[in-house]
């Protein structure tokens, strides 16, 4: 009757559904009711007429348009294909229940597959007002399912549809308790599970979504309060600082540096260095530290970075005491400190522009340069140099070979 | 020195109030400052009305950042206008896009007046200006690219290195860890017993390789900066 092509129309004007029914009404000359009757009974009986009452959704025209659904449905890749996922998991699900021997759900399984597959491409391929329509039939369902109504139809239908499950559960498990057989009271301890699940999911996701607003609410409030603490417990307090020793040109100087550099890390931190114990990482540390102690600007330039091992750090504590010398004895305003990883050698130029001195010269109170760096350079298998002259400035190279494990290389 | 032999004619981008009042009141007696704007549309539309020498560029602005103020001054008819990127941004990417974009130059906003001033007069000249941490910067980018030898999967899939512009001739990284150590350019030339000028043409030839080196490679790393 319905693969027949006549001029069939599905109903605009007063659809409880597709207007499918009004059409063979319409058709047929019966009455709207009595086929409305018929296709409830057959859609009953084994979930005969759902499919049918879907085909003809989709193939018949809707009343006052041109093509059917189904014409538009053929383009829609996207929705085709969300099709084939839904039947194909309605198929598995039906498959586990047949596993399970609930055999009486597996005469819907017609019903199901083609009504979850044909809905899908309705929904995606309706003419706009057909679609907004069918949003107005769907609400109502959806807040009857939704957590967050608590009307007492939705919380009847829930308890009607769990009602069921949980007495058909019922009867699976006690119709079968004295055959031993444990699949078919699983099957019914499933059913019984899932009529929990109707009953108090809605509830249950509404717990979890609070929950997690709440989660998200306290990690907001933590991280404004953590924003507020730095502010507060740096910047505010180097600006009070600054303006208390406004007549101090030079510690004015090296308390903004300070605070610039601390305020960057915080800002910056993770993005720069290998994370942990760096090259990188360590020479920003003497910068910081240096500029403290000893009031002058540390320029650091890294280019490459390599974790730290001992070697390593007896080569970085060579270079911090080369730009502590450098801070304290050069009357130079800065101290630029240069290093790069290249290949399999590291090397660090600690540089400033002051007094300079004569190295032949360095007075025995003096032993920084000699002792520290030198000494350490040369232990670890390194190489210093420093070239200086009066009035010249001074400069120390420290180079030093890489294993391949400190480069970073398996070992 | 300068381009036009007299006072080079700058424009500021700042979106800063204090940072630029600061700025203006350093530079005022050594230059001839014809305009500022405080956001990407106006500094595009000003610039290419006054056509200034050089134009000293915030590299964070709203709207864009200045690597949108270098585009729309290009596409704008102000191709000659010359550019000097000034940040207090430490963060490679940012520094390198403005380069590539067509700045001349880089310095950090903690620059002192005088330094500025020189650094005007130098990229108005048409030079290239590069702070110790700019050179820091463009060594990490172009040891990275020649890292990448033959055979490695990454250059399977990129195009081949050209030496002409993907890679640093031995002097031009000579002369970046030069700068990086905190060299001036007449230090340098001293420690090299080269010219100012060589040094210059050296800086200047750096610039034009970032500028033009394959984009898909520095990008990369630009990238990969940004995901540590």
């Amino acid at each position: 009757m319905l693969g027949r092509h006549t001029p069939l129309r599905r109903d605009a004007e007063q659809p409880a559904l597709g207007g499918v029914c009004a059409a063979l009404a319409l058709r047929s000359g019966r009455e709207l009711s009595t086929i409305r009757c018929i296709a409830v009974v057959l859609a009953c009986v084994a979930g005969f007429g759902v499919p049918l009452y879907v085909l003809a959704w989709l193939l018949v025209p809707r009343e006052g348009e041109d093509g059917s659904i189904g014409s538009r449905a053929v383009g829609d890749a996207v929705g085709i294909g969300i099709a084939v996922a839904l039947v194909s998991i309605v198929g598995l699900g039906l498959f586990v229940v047949s596993a399970l021997g609930l055999s009486f759900l597996g005469t819907f399984s017609a019903a199901l597959l083609v009504g979850a597959g044909g809905l899908v491409l309705i929904w995606r391929n309706a003419s706009p007002p057909e679609h907004a329509l069918l949003e107005r039939r769907v609400e109502p369902v959806l807040s009857a399912l939704s957590a967050s109504t608590r009307s007492r139809r939705a919380l009847a239908l829930r308890g009607a549809v769990a009602l069921g499950l949980l007495s058909a559960g019922l009867v699976e498990v006690l119709d079968h308790v004295h055959h031993g057989l444990a699949l078919r009271q699983l099957s019914g301890l499933a059913l019984v599970v899932l009529a929990a699940v109707v009953l108090l999911g809605p509830w249950w996701l509404r717990v979890g979504r609070d929950l997690v607003t709440e989660r998200q609410a306290r990690a907001r409030a933590e991280e404004r309060e953590e924003m507020a603490c730095q502010v507060h417990d740096s910047v505010l307090q180097t600006l009070a600082l600054i303006q208390r020793r406004a007549d101090q040109p030079g510690e004015v100087v090296r308390l903004a540096r300070r605070q610039e550099r601390e305020l960057r890390a915080w800002l910056f931190e993770g993005r720069r260095s290998l994370g942990g114990e760096s090259l990188a990482a360590a020479l920003r540390q003497i910068e910081d530290e240096v500029e403290a102690d000893h009031g002058v600007v540390v320029d650091t330039v890294v280019v490459g970075d390599c974790p730290l091992d001992d070697r390593l750090r007896a080569f970085v504590a060579a270079g911090r005491e080369a730009a502590v010398n450098a801070a304290k004895w050069s009357g130079a305003p800065a101290v630029s400190i240069f290093a790069e990883v290249e290949g399999d050698v590291v090397s660090m130029f600690v540089r400033d522009t002051g007094a300079g001195f004569e190295p032949a010269h360095v007075p025995a109170d003096r032993r920084g340069l000699s002792e520290s760096v030198q000494g350490r350079m040369s232990r670890i298998g390194g190489q210093a140099t420093i070239r200086s002259a009066p009035g010249a400035g001074t400069e120390v190279a420290l180079v030093l070979p890489l294993t391949g494990r400190e480069r970073g290389e398996p070992s | 020195m300068s381009a036009a032999g007299g006072t080079p004619r700058v424009f500021l981008v700042e979106d800063h109030a204090l940072f630029r009042a600061g700025v203006k009141a350093e530079i005022a007696g050594s230059v001839d400052l014809v305009g500022e704007a405080d956001e990407v549309d106006a500094a595009v539309d000003l610039i290419c009305e006054r056509l200034p020498d050089v134009v000293l560029l915030d590299v964070h602005l709203p709207g864009g950042g200045g690597v949108a103020v270098i585009e729309g001054v290009k596409r704008g008819g102000g191709a000659q206008v010359r550019f000097l990127a000034l940040s207090v941004s430490d963060a490679p990417e940012d520094v390198i896009a403005v380069i590539r974009a067509g700045a001349r130059g880089y310095v950090t906003k903690t620059i002192s007046g005088p330094e500025l001033c020189d650094a005007i007069r130098r990229v108005a000249g048409g030079d290239a200006v590069f702070s110790p941490r700019l050179a820091g910067f463009v060594l990490d980018a172009f040891a990275e690219l020649s890292s990448l030898r033959p055979g490695d999967s990454a250059t399977l899939t990129a195009p081949s290195i050209d030496p002409e512009i993907d890679q640093l001739t031995p002097r031009e990284r000579e002369v970046l860890r030069l700068i990086a150590r905190g060299y001036s350019y007449k230090e340098l030339a001293r420690e090299l017993s080269i010219s100012v000028k060589t040094v210059e043409s050296h800086v200047s030839a750096v610039l034009r390789k970032l500028q033009l080196s394959t984009r898909h490679q520095l990008s990369r790393w630009a990238a990969e900066r940004r995901l540590d």
